[in-house]
């Protein structure tokens, strides 16, 4: 109980101060995560569009692997992001492995089909519903996906925001990419694991309070931003 | 001057689902001028019939031939939906939709939207989110929206269904006012007073099959069949 209470005040102390490192460790954070957010996202909610009004082969299997790749485990992407970007990888070229990118990288694999999942889920229901009346008024493919993802915008942030509430709490792929290189890619999570792994429990449980929050924050502005729920029914 | 897409001719279509025939097969002609009612049961194929025509619905044998290949009518053809499909954005959006899409200036698009809106009395309702608008003023917003890119036919699914008189007559005038820019106007109604006041020509369905058409002075003075007699008395057709 003690480590609990210690916890919270070495995190109060942490931001009250605003704790050099943890100032970079909480931006480097939020520089991934959000980073892989708007990539996913840019991938994700046109994939999940797509599939709901194209009818083509194998798309029940697609949306079947789709939705089974939400459950992927981040440990194996990580590793096998990690086999392609070392040094003798196929992407070795590059010298990305423990960097930030890297980082962004597996979590954009992580993230993608649970955003793109979200999103199909809400798309087919307003096509269900739209789909006489953007028939008749002979829209083009391309006019379609952008109507369904403009007026599913309130649905579609809660996808991106599951992705970002994955990707932040994530610690699997981002240690086995990143490495937890201290002012290098040391982010809140692998900063947890590795204080919890020192037994220094109180500023573990502090950067934790402070994921906690930072979490929570993003949620909030993103409601705030988009106005979800204060005005209408979608 | 464009050239004109109508007058239109469906032979012998007919349209299947699950191996159950909805429609046909049935034989229309529509003219280029006029009002064209639609009557029947439920379940006649009213609904189809309409769809089919709009190309929404595919044919399973027959065909509908317009003057211009189907592809080109397209932009030229409006449909209202018996349900009217209100899209999540404010009712001025969702006038100016189907002129942005055809590539029209978005500002340009806000305005002509606003004007038409304040044609029909939705001006206080004008930033609203559509979803949120009463039945009737739903079913007026899709009326304008099917109506803002003047097509040269319009298909209407039992628009007045559900409505009160006010709304009724309301749609009704905007109905004659397009009707006099030029519209040709084909649409599906339970409602023997609405064919009346409206109808030029009546076409009347029961289980798929054209029972009877033709011009609506003669048809109500006198219906040839004793199923359109039947519904003319008021008794229950079915």
């Amino acid at each position: 109980m003690t480590e609990i209470w210690e916890g919270l005040v070495a995190g109060f102390w942490l931001v009250v101060t605003l704790d050099a490192d943890l100032v970079e460790i909480t931006l480097r954070s939020l520089q991934v995560t959000l980073s892989a957010v708007v990539i996913a996202s840019v991938i994700a909610l046109p994939l999940g569009a797509f599939l709901a009004i194209r009818r083509f082969r194998h798309r029940r299997a697609t949306i079947a692997l789709l939705n089974a790749l939400m459950g992927l485990p981040p440990v194996v992407v990580g590793l096998i992001v990690y086999l392609l970007l070392s040094r003798s990888g196929p992407f070795g070229v590059f010298g990305l492995l423990f960097t930030p990118t890297a980082m962004i990288i597996a979590q954009v694999i992580i993230i993608t089909p649970l955003i793109a999942s979200i999103a199909h889920q809400a798309i087919r229901d307003i096509w269900a519903e739209y789909h006489d009346l953007l028939i008749s008024l002979s829209t083009t493919k391309r006019q379609r996906i952008a109507t369904l993802l403009w007026d599913g915008r309130r649905a579609l942030i809660t996808a991106s925001l599951a992705g970002f509430g994955r990707g932040i709490g994530e610690v699997g792929a981002i240690m086995i990419v990143g490495g937890n290189i201290d002012n290098a890619t040391r982010v809140l999570t692998t900063a947890i694991a590795l204080e919890t792994g020192k037994g220094d429990f109180a500023l573990a449980l502090g950067l934790g309070f402070i994921l906690i929050g930072l979490a929570i924050a993003v949620n909030f502005a993103i409601h705030a931003i988009g106005q979800t729920e204060s005005e209408g029914k979608w | 001057m464009v050239s004109p897409i109508l007058p239109l001719q469906m032979r012998g279509a007919v349209v299947r689902r699950r191996g159950k025939a909805l429609l046909g097969p049935a034989d229309l002609d529509l003219s280029e001028k006029g009002l064209t009612i639609v009557m029947g049961p439920n379940g006649a194929g009213k609904t189809t019939l309409l769809r089919a025509l709009h190309g929404l619905e595919r044919l399973s044998e027959g065909q509908i031939s317009w003057q211009l290949p189907f592809a080109e009518t397209l932009l030229r053809q409006a449909f209202v939906f018996q349900t009217p499909v209100m899209m999540r954005r404010s009712v001025r959006d969702n006038l100016a939709y189907p002129l942005i899409l055809r590539g029209s200036d978005k500002k340009q698009a806000r305005q002509t939207a606003t004007e038409w809106a304040a044609r029909v009395g939705l001006s206080h309702a004008i930033d609203l989110p559509a979803p949120q608008l009463s039945g009737g003023e739903k079913q007026k917003l899709a009326l304008m929206r099917a109506l803002i890119r003047s097509p040269d036919i319009i298909f209407l699914d039992e628009p007045c269904a559900n409505l009160d008189g006010r709304a009724i007559r309301e749609i009704e005038a905007i109905l004659i006012e397009a009707q006099a820019n030029g519209t040709r106007i084909v649409m599906a109604t339970h409602d023997i007073g609405q064919a009346k006041r409206l109808a030029s020509d009546v076409v009347f369905l029961m289980r798929g099959q054209v029972i009877e058409s033709g011009e609506a002075s003669a048809f109500f003075a006198g219906p040839q069949t004793p199923q359109a007699a039947a519904l003319l008395k008021g008794d229950i057709v079915e």
